[in-house]
């Protein structure tokens, strides 16, 4: 019987949200083709999370549970991802397109001689084949591509798949480890926030050229707090200095598809509209009834956003109240 | 020290999508062409590399039609020595994999130090290329590098990760992936430019080994319908709140 593999990426012992959304559409995939679902779980003490996976519907969980698996090494685990794919014979392989999943998918792509379908928004069985929709030019423009040589290596978009919890419970297989420390993570430094992140939220609230100055980013984390919702920045404002890379939106930075993204006093360059253009709704707020920015915008309000911002942020602390 | 650099040529970021006749690719006519901006971090990090050893060698590597050669140039005019370009047909619908084996087998035969690229191509955005090659060469890979320290045979990088950092080490020779912020490019001075057109830049043939995958069809984002202006002030404020809980049902 075909198999279809997923790797379900968990840091710390959590469960990443976008590794429940690759299980889930790997059991779609497999319904469809009447083949198994394999799921491969690798870290440390993480043996009561098969638990959760089997009820996201894994047939077989692949656990690597080794005091080894922490920190994260990428050449151990591409390699027990490797030795997962000999086992099962898989015909398709499901990651997401996370840092540590866009590292894993290439290096087990190069290693199973396998072609990587990346950041992949839609999927489908054309008879034998997947077909995929990926976006290209940073979401400027979509390739449908048909895998026309198993196994093919998939990393899904986070937060575009719908995660299903099922009943079942998973058989467990487990892995044998060995350690390669051809690449080492020395450290890792959580920053210890409440917000979440940018490419796993359903709410951004994002501010550009604008915002004017660092320091006027408060009424923008304020709402975000208000609205549990992350932040983001234009390139014209990271350029500036005002924000970090890390919360840059657009082709040079995160392509995101959140439910909500609120645009404030973003003009809305091409190259950001390519990053955000896909999220599910799009709320402008600049002064300019001219910007390109409204031209994407499902709703917007022409006026000044130090007006705007605080008065939505009460608005919402009243009705979320 | 010899370093690869591994540069792409794409449409420059403000460029509008427009397909082209095949209906897979985008028209060509009118795109203004740029390094990949991801790939000017790795070349400026070449180079300050080479100039704080005092000596070395910068090759830069592009695989594509003779038309790619102006990012090539681009390179040797910021300082880069000299240049390889694997030349083949129609690599905008080519396999991931099949670049990395036909970059890794050139690769090989210059027996590099370091191989620094773009973590990522503006244009495909892949993602896979500069990593596949680690596994090809059996070097280890260092993905998206915000900051790059070499000493005693190793480089360490500092890289963002959902939520955070993380710092990685490994052995060299290895292959280093730029994020933005690794540096500041440096912009080609007149004199770099005029060096540039002297600097050698070998064109060899090669096929791609390309049965992965096939493109079927490009499309553009389905156009949504246009949006309604709640109102002009602050005042608009509770109504805005008040349709995205309703209507649109998104807080």
């Amino acid at each position: 019987m075909s198999q279809i593999l997923v790797f379900a990426e968990q840091r710390d012992g959590q469960l990443k949200s976008y590794a429940l959304e690759a299980i889930s559409e790997g059991r779609r995939l497999a319904d469809k083709a009447g083949a198994q679902l394999s799921v491969c779980l690798i870290g440390s003490g993480i043996a009561d999370l098969s638990t959760a996976v089997a009820g996201y519907g894994a047939d077989t969980v692949y656990l690597a549970d080794d005091g080894g698996l922490t920190p994260y090494s990428p050449a151990t685990y591409a390699k027990l991802l490797a030795d997962a794919l000999t086992a099962t014979s898989a015909t398709v392989v499901l990651l997401s397109s996370s840092s540590m999943g866009r590292e894993l998918s290439a290096l087990l792509a190069a290693k199973s001689d396998a072609s990587l379908l990346s950041d992949v928004v839609e999927t489908n069985w054309d008879g034998d084949h997947l077909v995929v929709k990926r976006p290209v030019y940073a979401g400027k423009a979509f390739l449908r591509v048909a895998a026309k040589r198993a196994p093919v290596v998939v990393t899904l978009r986070p937060n575009v798949f719908n995660a299903a919890e099922q009943s079942g419970s998973g058989t467990v297989e487990h892995m044998a480890v060995s350690v390669d420390q051809s690449v080492i993570v020395t450290d890792t430094s959580l920053i210890s926030s409440s917000r979440p992140e940018l490419t796993e939220a359903s709410i951004i609230v994002s501010g550009g050229r604008g915002m004017g100055g660092s320091e006027n980013y408060k009424i923008i984390e304020e709402l975000a707090d208000t609205l549990g919702a992350a932040v983001g920045a234009s390139r014209a404002s990271v350029d500036a200095g005002w924000r970090s890379h890390a919360d840059q939106v657009g082709q040079t930075g995160k392509t995101v598809s959140p439910n909500l993204y609120i645009a404030c006093g973003i003009s809305g360059a091409i190259q950001h509209l390519a990053g955000m253009n896909s999220s599910k709704c799009i709320v402008a707020i600049n002064s300019d009834p001219e910007a390109p920015i409204f031209k994407v915008a499902d709703y917007g309000i022409v006026a000044d956003l130090f007006d705007v911002v605080p008065a939505l942020n009460d608005a919402a602390k009243e009705l979320l109240a | 020290m010899k370093i690869v650099v591994c540069v792409k040529q794409v449409p420059d970021t403000e460029t509008k999508v427009v397909i082209g006749s095949d209906g897979k690719s985008i028209d060509s006519a009118d795109v203004k062409y740029v390094m990949n901006p991801y790939d000017e971090y790795a070349v400026e990090e070449a180079l300050k590399l080479k100039e704080a050893a005092g000596d070395g060698e910068v090759i830069v590597l592009s695989l594509g039609g003779e038309e790619v050669q102006p990012a090539m140039r681009t390179a040797m005019a910021m300082g880069v020595d000299s240049g390889v370009l694997l030349k083949v047909e129609n690599a905008a619908l080519a396999d991931g994999l099949s670049i990395a084996k036909a970059l890794a087998e050139e690769i090989k035969t210059m027996e590099p130090d370091l191989v620094l690229a773009g973590k990522i191509a503006i244009d495909g955005y892949g993602h896979q290329v500069a990593s596949m090659l680690g596994e090809l060469l059996d070097m280890p890979v260092l993905p998206t590098a915000k900051s790059l320290e070499m000493a005693d045979g190793k480089a360490t990088i500092k890289r963002e990760i959902e939520g955070g950092t993380e710092t990685v080490t490994a052995n060299t020779p290895c292959i280093i992936t730029a994020e933005k912020g690794l540096n500041e490019p440096r912009y080609p001075a007149l004199k770099g430019i005029m060096q540039a057109k002297r600097k050698p830049l070998e064109i060899k043939d090669v096929a791609l080994n390309d049965e992965g995958v096939e493109v079927l069809e490009m499309s553009l984002p389905p156009k949504k319908p246009d949006g309604r202006i709640v109102g002009e002030g602050p005042e608009a404020a509770a109504e805005l709140i008040k349709l995205l809980r309703d209507e649109a049902q998104v807080i």
